[in-house]
């Protein structure tokens, strides 16, 4: 299948362009690497701990051999000629004492490295996972969910594996080689200069593994997270997908990709068929060889029968923590891959920073009082928001109007700082947003979007959303007071019942009805209302706006609407046209002359007959 | 080894049986060549340099062959796996996510999408290195076994039963970790679904969550999930180190065993010293498949539990399906019928919709009126068949929709939902969803009606990739798009729900001016909630109570139905007290 085919539907965005070059490449492993160390580092002790019990299972698997030798050489001889029992037994209770040793070293092995993995691997979620939730909604918007869920589960799954077994290997391989390598040295310098000559030949082949792997498992990173996009985003909307036959198309885009990542798997496996076993049939190579010298070398009287004999039994000792090692060492490209793309989300920076500790005003409490000065936005190059001048004084209830796409959900948004304006500031009672904490800003302003997100949980737990700590007392008020308590009670299972995956168990005025309590709930001094009721019909629309007439007396509000019954509570009416503001002021005092507002009032009007 | 119902994954290993079988002889070769290599050794040690017999060089070839073989076969075997061991798992996750298309809405709305990403990434992995790695050394393994333990019986028949003996204590436990591996991976598992959905909704939620500042709590959240999946894995980790020790701990003691009993043996003479020391080295070959055992029973199991969660979806029954026989309607007129229709989301549960009665002439157009939650967009979800009737039936042309393939009911009944539903992808594939052969000439026209132009000017024009569910797009141009979707197709019925909420009254009469010529000839269901979209209607069905209480026109309603008016009319009752700009203006 093409990689057109899997790519064009797509579509085109500005942030596709990823070009890797050598010093990238240099970054991205001295990034990684930081990300790695400093998830380590916590762990040392535990990880010393670690290797002293793997010292411990290598001396006692050691000492299970000697004790059988023991019990051939001494202990039988002894059985037969003076009927002692005692050195067999005293070799047997060795033995017995060996093997519990091992079993309880092992088992505190594997404890301990598994508990060292599993803390990493909560550490990594939690710090990734807290940080998507910094980053900014630009971010977002270029990331996608399906990319955020791929790198905190695919990724960090690739991580997983390494902790959990590459750690054990790579603590029992490394003493291994390290301790037999000292032996070999030991007993006969020359035969261990031809397992040596073996090493130049493992380093090479070991850096172009090195080389080759890091495209391939990046390779595989890419494509999971595209299946993973695909699937959750094609799933996300299976209404749309079904309604409309998509399914073949789907399916024909998700086997694209579904075979991309396979292809890419596949090449990782096969780089490391090719690694594993050439390290491994290098290491026999060297056996032949040994055999070969030392044979010769024994011929010549330099060493004995019993040396060489020796030296192959632990050369073999010595190769298999090799090919361990080799294992460790793909587990380890497999989970930088993964790094890699972690500590690139980690590195991101917010582009709607939070303020310096120095520079951050803690407004304790705020009157709501909002002005933008000379504001441009755009969210790429091209404006959205041209040179907006305006002024909300505390208190005040304005509403927002204009046709579609003239930049209203915009201006909320920045009012709610989810962008910084490109040129211009925004302020909530003179105080600049960008000196604002956000947990600060968030408990004064609060916005209730155009799309009504609900969380899969129950009702209660939607609304709470808004305050946390409320008592269900507290939940129950808010939703009576937008006129929600009553569908509620008859849902089976009443507050407590759970709204559905993202509250498809409930009608979309319901779901609207729901995340108006939860701003009611929430109470803050500026309240941004962006068609918080587009869906709702018109007796429970007023119900609604009964509760904002108690709600908003002595707060801030911003309402956006196409319906003008709800702009009717309004104290001052902006028409926003092409991003710019075109007419202010109180809707009778717009309405008493001609206006834009006029027009669209009577354009209203004279739709409700 | 029984492992659940390991077996399910049959088929899909099947067409790679021939891969399997030369993966398993490699590997058992390599085995045989691993083992060789110390008789090799000893013949070099006992000949060449013993007895300084010639046939040193020889030998070393040998062994320089046999350790470069053992490295060949080893590498067939990986690059074999390469193929089928991701083929399998390519395949399972393919007909994995066409299971999930064919499942309906109402599966979709049960299950929570974290745990159906985990069975389709998590979980296939695991039967992949199940297949490809713990399948070939279960089987390997299993042959060594059998083959050494033979061979202790062949050498001393005595000493042999005390290595069956030892098979007992580990059979026991062993099973006994089969069956707590198994829920203990199955629990992770899950854990791991559930973490994976409040990923999911923390970055779809992502606007709410800022808007409210819940950052803390949703990590809170996240955190306490995470570490209720740290503590479940632990005991997985637990299980493991447990079952491992003992495997390496009775081998130990049956050694002990051995020792003792041949130390016995020899000094009664019943068995030489030789014997003895050729049993012992013997029997110290079954430590690394016993050893090794441990591992490949945790990734039995693991995969057994993947397997497990997955066919829980491959063995949901399609609920909405074609029918044996089911007509593919090739041309359409128009005509909607229901009849008698009731509707409840979960059996027994509360009726939605209880004997509707409504038809719609071909080329008429319909508004159904009715207060929040009346139930309108479940009637429109049973037209294309999102969901089932419950009692009654639903016709087109008088055919039963039921009665009527899928494709071609859905081939003449478009639909606009009540939330856009617009994919990351470019703007020409999202309008082109449902009818992918359209031409430029064809979007246009339907982007003119639906007063769409805006995506010519977009940076890419058509090009433009919408952000996730359209959200680079203002709420109003997301509507008019997902508008334009619906009539590009030129289908017969066309259900819109709401279609025009978030548009402002100007941009809706330009809408409905385009929209009236078009459903002139098309036979249309529309939801509203305002009376300018009603105007677009022949005739008004009002729903209330689950029923459809009157038709007529909107101004016969309005004067006959309190209800309607109650719904629909703005004037029945001011909002309580005067509106703010009055108070004050006063
Ligand atoms: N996240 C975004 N990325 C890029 N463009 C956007 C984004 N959101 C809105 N726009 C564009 O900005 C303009 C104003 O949109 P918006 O403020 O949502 O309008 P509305 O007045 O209908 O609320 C529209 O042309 C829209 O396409
Ligand atoms: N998927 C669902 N599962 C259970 N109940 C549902 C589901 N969808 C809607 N409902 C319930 O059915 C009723 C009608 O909903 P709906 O048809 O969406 O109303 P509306 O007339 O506003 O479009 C509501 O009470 C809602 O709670
Ligand atoms: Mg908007
Ligand atoms: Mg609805």
């Amino acid at each position: 299948m093409s990689v057109d085919l899997a790519t064009r539907w797509r579509g085109v965005a500005a942030e596709d362009a990823e070009v890797i070059t050598a010093p990238v490449n240099a970054m991205l492993r001295g990034r990684s690497r930081r990300l790695l160390s400093s998830l380590m580092r916590p762990h040392v002790r535990a990880l010393l701990g670690a290797t002293a019990l793997i010292v411990g299972f290598d001396i006692a698997s050691m000492a299970g051999p000697l004790m059988v030798q023991q019990a051939i050489d001494r202990g039988i001889p002894a059985l037969t000629r003076h009927h002692d029992y005692w050195p067999l037994g005293l070799t047997v209770l060795g033995l017995v004492l060996a093997g519990a040793v091992q079993a309880s070293t092992d088992y505190g092995f594997t404890y301990v490295t598994g508990r060292v993995g599993q803390d990493v691997l909560l550490d990594l979620r939690q710090r990734v996972f807290d940080h998507f939730q910094y980053l900014s909604i630009a971010f977002h918007e270029r990331y996608t969910s399906g990319r955020v869920t791929s790198r905190l589960t695919s990724d960090v799954e690739a991580i997983s594996d390494l902790l959990m077994d590459g750690l054990q290997v790579l603590a029992w391989a490394a003493l291994t080689i390290l301790t037999v390598a000292g032996i070999l040295v030991w007993s006969d310098p020359v035969l261990a200069g031809v397992v040596f000559v073996a090493a130049p030949f493992v380093a090479v082949l070991a850096r172009w593994f090195r080389r080759e792997s890091v495209k391939a498992y990046r390779a595989t990173r890419e494509t999971i997270a595209l299946v993973i996009v695909h699937f959750v985003e094609s799933l996300g909307g299976i209404r749309a997908v079904q309604a409309f036959r998509r399914e073949p198309r789907n399916q024909e885009i998700f086997a694209a990709l579904n075979d991309a990542y396979r292809g890419a798997t596949q090449r990782s496996i096969r780089l490391v068929a090719v690694f594993g076993p050439g390290v491994k049939a290098m290491g026999n190579a060297t056996l032949a060889g040994v055999l070969l010298v030392g044979a010769i070398r024994v011929e010549h009287g330099r060493i004995t029968v019993g040396v060489l004999a020796a030296f192959i039994l632990y050369l073999r000792r010595f190769l298999d923590p090799i090919l361990d090692l080799s294992q460790f060492y793909t587990l380890f490209q497999a989970a930088a891959a993964a790094l890699e793309k972690l500590s690139g989300v980690l590195e991101e920076e917010p582009t709607v920073p939070e303020p310096t500790p120095g520079s951050a005003t803690l407004l304790t409490s705020a009157q709501g009082r909002l002005d933008f000065d000379d504001v441009t936005f755009g969210y790429r190059d091209h404006p959205v928001l041209h040179h907006i001048d305006l002024h909300i004084p505390a208190g005040q209830t304005v509403a927002l109007v204009g046709e579609t796409g003239a930049g209203k959900t915009t201006l909320a948004r920045l009012m709610s700082r989810f962008y910084d304006p490109t040129s211009g500031s925004v302020r909530l009672d003179g105080t600049d947003l960008r000196s604002i904490p956000r947990d600060v800003l968030r408990r004064h302003v609060v916005m209730v979007t155009q799309e009504s997100f609900l969380f899969s949980r129950s009702v209660a737990d939607n609304i709470r959303f808004g305050r946390p700590g409320a008592t269900d007392e507290e939940v129950r008020r808010a939703a009576t007071a937008v006129g929600a308590h009553q569908f509620i009670l008859s849902m089976p299972g009443g507050y407590a019942a759970s709204v559905g995956k993202r509250g498809s168990r409930l009608s979309a005025g319901q779901r609207q009805l729901i995340s108006f309590a939860r701003a009611f709930l929430a109470d803050p001094e500026v309240l941004i209302l962006d068609e918080a009721t587009a869906s709702l019909d018109i007796p429970s629309e007023r119900l609604v706006q009964r509760a904002l007439l108690t709600l908003l007396r002595d707060r801030t509000a911003v309402i956006i609407a196409h319906r003008l019954t709800t702009v009717e509570i309004a104290d001052r009416v902006i028409v926003v046209s092409d991003g710019r503001v075109v007419e202010d002021g109180p809707p009778p005092e717009l309405l008493s002359r001609p206006s834009r507002y006029r027009q669209l009032h009577q354009a209203w009007a004279d739709s409700l007959v | 080894m029984r492992g659940g119902g390991i077996w399910r994954v049959r088929p899909y290993v099947r067409p790679y049986r021939t891969q399997m079988l030369v993966m398993l002889a490699s590997a058992a070769g390599a085995l045989v060549a691993v083992s060789t290599v110390p008789l090799v050794t000893e013949a070099v040690i006992n000949g060449p340099i013993v007895h300084h017999r010639g046939g040193l060089v020889p030998l070393a070839a040998l062994a320089l062959a046999l350790g470069v073989g053992e490295g060949i076969l080893l590498f067939v075997r990986r690059w074999i796996l390469g193929r089928a061991a991701t083929g399998v798992e390519a395949d399972i996750r393919n007909d994995l996510y066409a299971k999930l298309q064919t499942l309906p809405v109402s599966f979709h709305e049960r299950w929570q999408s974290g745990q159906l990403l985990s069975r389709a990434t998590t979980d296939l992995t695991l039967i992949r290195i199940f297949v490809g790695y713990g399948l070939i050394y279960l089987v390997v393994n299993t042959m060594t076994f059998v083959y050494v333990v033979a061979l202790l019986l062949h050498l001393d028949v005595r000493l042999g039963l005390v290595t069956v003996a030892a098979a007992v204590p580990i059979m026991i436990t062993g099973a006994r970790f089969r069956r707590d591996y198994h829920s203990a991976s199955r629990r992770v598992q899950d854990q791991q679904g559930d973490l994976t959905t409040i990923i999911e909704e923390a970055a779809l939620g992502i606007r709410v969550i800022k808007a409210f500042g819940r950052h803390a709590v949703e990590g809170a959240r996240f955190a306490s999930m995470a570490r209720t999946l740290q503590s479940s894995s632990m005991v997985a980790v637990r299980l493991r180190a447990r079952f491992f020790a003992t495997l390496g701990l009775v081998p130990n003691l049956a050694l002990a065993a051995i020792v003792l009993g041949g130390g016995w043996a020899v000094s009664d003479h019943v068995m030489t010293l030789g014997g003895l020391v050729a049993f012992v080295t013997l029997f110290l070959m079954l430590v690394w498949p016993v050893e090794s055992l441990g591992e490949i029973m945790a990734i039995a199991q693991e995969a057994s539990a993947a397997i497990e969660r997955i066919w829980e979806v491959f063995d949901t029954p399609p609920d909405i399906a074609d029918r044996p026989g089911a007509v593919d309607l090739d041309r359409c007129e128009g005509r909607l019928r229901f009849e008698n229709v009731g509707f409840s989301y979960s059996e027994g549960g509360r009726r939605v919709l209880a004997g509707v009665d409504l038809e719609v002439a071909p080329g008429e157009t319909v508004a159904i009126v009715g207060a929040t939650a009346s139930g309108k967009t479940t009637l429109l979800s049973l037209v294309s068949r999102l969901a089932d009737v419950t009692d009654g039936r639903i016709a087109i042309d008088g055919h039963d929709i039921r009665d009527m393939t899928l494709a071609s009911l859905r081939r003449h009944v478009a639909v606009a939902f009540e939330d856009p539903t617009l994919f990351s992808a470019s703007v020409r594939e999202n309008l082109t969803f449902g009818a992918p052969d359209a031409t430029d000439a064809e979007i246009d026209a339907a982007l003119d009606a639906a007063q769409a132009r805006f995506a010519h000017h977009l940076p890419w024009g058509l090009d433009t990739r919408v952000g996730e569910q359209g959200l680079s797009l203002s709420g109003g141009q997301r509507q008019r798009l997902a508008l334009a979707r619906a009539i590009l197709g030129r289908p017969r019925i066309l259900v819109l729900d709401d279609p025009l909420s978030a548009v402002d009254v100007h941009t809706e009469a330009k809408v409905e001016a385009a929209l009236a010529r078009l459903l002139e000839r098309t036979t249309a269901l529309v939801v509203a909630h305002r009376p300018s979209t009603v105007a677009l209607a022949d005739r008004v069905a009002f729903l209330d109570g689950g029923r459809i209480v009157a038709t007529g026109s909107h101004h016969e309603l309005l004067s006959t139905v309190p209800g309607y008016r109650a719904v629909l009319a703005q004037d029945v009752e001011a909002p309580a007290g005067p509106p703010a700009w009055e108070a004050t203006a006063v």
